[in-house]
């Protein structure tokens, strides 16, 4: 477990942070760019020193301002994965692989050569230069040189950023394999939510250098306004449980608090955990269940808070065994008669959901 | 054919040439590395002075440096005087000397060429390489200086160059000794100082440019090999 409370004053940004990696195996670190997510990375991995404060891992105390303690990072036995993948070009593929194995003491060598090889799908690339690779295969052939260091835990600093949104989708599940097949905890930085619902058991939210909330993933996230999209509307988070596989028309049924809510076909197997994030301007709200329609996902609720939204809209969120926000015009709320309590359903148009997975063991 | 073997004379001189510049190279060069690496990498108060200091060769007239080194190293020089008692060495008017005068003389070349390549190494690849697991030092010999080696090579081959051409510092420091001291500048000088030697002159001039010539083309190709075995 990683304990970290650090202080550093960079110019006019100030990073006061407090982290604690939870009991899961992927802790997110998320927060808009510029938050100073990849600065407490670098505290972490001591590539940066704190102006104070205090790091320890697995209850080793790598850094303490108050007793001098400062192990260097090549003592620290934490990975590092840079965005930009910072293989280096002198070497081959292998070599850069081997870089951090051969100057691992063969005690502390847990991780083996080619068990990484063959689970990031290396063979090929083993005799090829950096500079000859795609930016999804340098990415990773740096994720093997990490963990081939046999690291106590895992920093991937946005490893995916620079990547286009096809490679991001080719390498999430190489990360994910990572995750399920070696035991490393990991610490994931990113500003995506995507990512971030894929792969995260546990969710520390960032924001202007400090935390503002951590904890488990769907909570956390539901509980701040930073599940907004890229588009700043608001969006609910629920973990849904795959139900029955496609039966043939393209859909996938996942369980989620006593209903089924259907979404196009997802490659999963029935009792898979999958997050669904859904905005909330793509839920419809009705005061009684409507007939002949053809929106699939109609669901009952309570509505549990009716905030202001903005100019003309009205964001309302319901209870439907989960927390599920929607967004309608001031106009229908009045018209409605919305008021908190009240039975409503809620309609959610099923090509409106991002799929975000979360491997086997949620 | 008579024309292309190389007189006593010229022999001499070449082998004194190569030799001295061969030296100048292997000595100064790890110096060089260590002060292009602090300049590059390092800031501190007074870096403008060290980087004055190495650079002042480059600007002073070589007669200057050459006589200066002769107050210091001259038999009855501070420094000179301490080698004889302590090691029996003496530097002034020997072949070694001239070894001295052209690595001074060929160090500030050598420095910029190697500091320049060393800050074009991406420092993220030197963390890089610590968060894997090497040391400072660990990372400069297997990350720095391989990165920086064309660098280190092209200022290896201006070390040699300079070297080869030295003359004012090298006469005012060790004089024109025959076998010992008369590199290749200083035996045209000689040459050209008396008159009817025109000819063997020129020989020299010609056998000068040859030896520049191979040297520069043969650093060009070592560096492309480098580059391209990089670049895979």
């Amino acid at each position: 477990m990683l304990e970290a409370r650090v202080t550093k004053v960079l110019g006019e940004f100030r990073l006061e942070a407090e982290l604690t990696t939870g009991s899961g195996r992927v802790t997110a670190l998320f927060g808009p760019s510029g938050a100073g997510k990849s600065t407490l990375a670098a505290c972490l991995a001591g590539l940066i020193d704190p102006d104070r404060g205090r790091v320890s891992l697995d209850g080793v105390e790598l850094f303490n301002s108050e007793n001098g303690t400062r192990v260097a990072p090549e003592r620290r036995r934490i990975g590092l994965v840079f965005q930009d993948a910072r293989l280096f070009p002198h070497l081959s593929v292998k070599g850069n692989l081997e870089y951090g194995l051969v100057r691992t003491p063969s005690i502390e060598r847990r991780v083996d050569f080619d068990t990484v090889v063959a689970l990031l799908d290396l063979k090929a690339l083993l005799s090829r230069r950096p500079r000859t690779l795609s930016g999804g295969e340098k990415q990773r052939v740096a994720f093997g040189r990490a963990v081939l260091t046999s690291p106590k835990l895992l920093i991937m600093d946005e490893p995916l950023a620079s990547l286009d949104a096809a490679r991001k989708s080719e390498i999430l599940p190489f990360i994910e394999r990572l995750r399920d097949e070696l035991a490393i905890p990991i610490i994931y930085v990113s500003h995506v939510i995507e990512e971030i619902l894929r792969l995260a058991d546990d969710v520390v939210v960032f924001s202007h250098g400090k935390v503002v909330r951590a904890g488990p993933a769907v909570e956390t996230l539901n509980a701040t306004a930073v599940v907004h999209g890229a588009d700043g509307d608001p969006a609910s988070v629920i973990e849904a449980v795959v139900e029955a596989e496609d039966p043939g028309d393209g859909l996938t049924a996942l369980a989620f608090g006593g209903h089924l809510i259907y979404v196009p076909a997802i490659a999963g197997q029935a009792g898979d955990r999958i997050r669904l994030r859904i905005r909330a301007r793509d839920v419809a709200l009705a005061r009684s269940k409507p007939h002949d329609i053809s929106v699939l996902n109609i669901l009952a609720g309570r509505i549990t808070e009716i905030s202001a939204g903005g100019i003309g809209h009205t964001d309302v969120r319901l209870d439907i065994g989960g927390g599920l926000w929607a967004r309608i015009t001031r106009r229908s709320a009045n018209e409605l008669a919305l008021r908190v309590g009240q039975e409503v359903y809620a309609l959610i148009k099923s090509v409106a959901i991002d799929r975000g997975g979360t491997g086997a063991g949620g | 054919m008579e024309a292309l073997s190389l007189s006593p004379l010229e022999t001499e001189a070449l082998g004194l040439s190569l030799r001295v510049a061969l030296w100048c190279v292997a000595l100064s060069l790890p110096l060089a590395i260590a002060v292009a690496w602090v300049l590059a990498r390092l800031d501190f108060p007074g870096k403008v002075v060290v980087d004055g200091i190495v650079h002042l060769p480059l600007v002073l007239p070589p007669v200057v440096v050459g006589y200066g080194l002769l107050l210091l190293l001259g038999r009855r020089g501070p420094l000179g005087a301490w080698l004889y008692d302590v090691f029996g060495i003496t530097v002034a008017f020997t072949w070694e000397g001239a070894v001295v005068a052209s690595a001074v003389m060929a160090f500030p070349l050598m420095v910029r060429a190697i500091r320049l390549s060393i800050e074009a190494v991406d420092q993220g690849l030197e963390s890089a390489a610590r968060t894997l697991g090497s040391t400072p030092l660990g990372v400069f010999f297997s990350i720095t200086l391989p990165l920086a080696w064309p660098g280190i090579l092209t200022g290896m081959v201006l070390g040699f160059a300079r070297s080869l051409g030295e003359f004012g510092a090298t006469i005012t420091f060790v004089s024109n000794i025959p076998g010992e001291t008369r590199t290749l500048p200083l035996a045209l000088f000689g040459l050209t100082q008396v008159p009817g030697n025109e000819g063997a002159a020129l020989r020299l001039v010609v056998l000068s440019t040859m030896l520049a010539f191979v040297a520069l083309v043969g650093s060009e190709l070592a560096a492309r090999r480098i580059r391209a075995r990089m670049e895979g």
